[in-house]
């Protein structure tokens, strides 16, 4: 494995499992915080503000984003934009798949399978 | 022959549409909220990868010059466009499945290529419309089932 190789792919790698961790995260806090909109109405953008920065859960999952966020910046300054975005991305598709399954309960069905799987071939080949 | 109730459509459709925001069925402004997750994540992408091609490869030995990239105008407005498409997204994830909201907000990456073919003159070669085509009934797949697995509780007036 030369140097290229492990510059490019090591950071693609964290950034793969720490946006899971950040998107089950995000995910999991906003179903305990509620539907946006319904807390818009009834507490202003003040009451969501509040409700959203007392979340430590949303908190852990903003950290492991800029975890994602900065491996992502490594690896772009190594390797070309066209790569890393839908390398990351497409593997992201079934990890998370599988991860909101095993974490979130979600009823990852067929149709949601078959989205995943569609969607993570798509976008390497659109990365061509 | 007498059509017999020519007003009562509308007031239906009108009911169902307040009723739609605990069914399965997106409104309006939940379409508005994915299709700005769609448009900020494809610009942001775009700015940042713009802004490190001008500051160029980070040796692992350099960690202070990428935590300083920053500071760089146009990851700068790729960090602004993030951050807007993280308030869209967390919204949407209030009220739909992480494994809707992502293969939902999936066309971002087809704006990202249309984006090149349109403003950096790339050419787009065959296997990359197949990607389009995918990513596309991907998406098509997903928003024709359900958004949210538990059915919302009931609606109260304030929690």
């Amino acid at each position: 494995m030369n140097a290229q190789v492990f510059y490019t792919w090591t950071p693609i790698a964290i950034m793969i499992i720490a946006s899971t961790t950040g998107d089950v995260l995000i995910s999991k806090a906003m179903k305990q915080i509620g539907d946006l909109g319904e807390l818009w109405k009834c507490f202003g953008f003040r009451g969501v503000a509040a409700r959203m920065l007392k979340s430590g859960t949303l908190l852990a999952a903003i950290c492991a984003m800029g975890i994602a966020f900065y491996m992502m910046l490594f690896a772009l300054s190594h390797a070309d934009v066209s790569l890393v975005v839908p390398a990351g991305a497409s593997l992201t598709f079934v990890t998370n798949a599988i991860a909101a399954r095993l974490f979130l309960h979600e009823n990852v069905d067929h149709r949601r399978w078959a989205a995943a799987v569609l969607v993570g071939i798509g976008v390497v080949l659109i990365s061509r | 022959m007498q059509n017999p109730q020519p007003v009562a459509i509308p007031k239906a459709q009108e009911q169902l549409k307040l009723k739609g925001h605990d069914q399965v069925a997106l409104d309006r402004y939940r379409y508005l909220v994915l299709g700005a997750i769609i448009v900020f994540s494809s610009t942001g992408d775009v700015f940042l990868a713009n802004g490190m091609k001008h500051i160029g490869a980070i040796p692992i030995s350099n960690l202070p010059r990428l935590m300083a990239a920053v500071f760089n105008p146009w990851v700068g407005l790729g960090i602004l466009f993030l951050l807007m498409f993280f308030a869209a997204y967390s919204t949407a994830l209030s009220w739909a499945d992480l494994t809707f909201v992502l293969p939902a907000t999936s066309l971002s990456y087809v704006l990202v290529a249309i984006m090149g073919a349109l403003v950096l003159h790339e050419h787009i070669s065959v296997a990359r419309w197949v990607g389009i085509l995918l990513v596309s009934s991907g998406v098509g797949i997903v928003a024709g089932g359900p958004s949210i697995t538990t059915k919302r509780r009931q609606e109260k007036p304030c929690p």
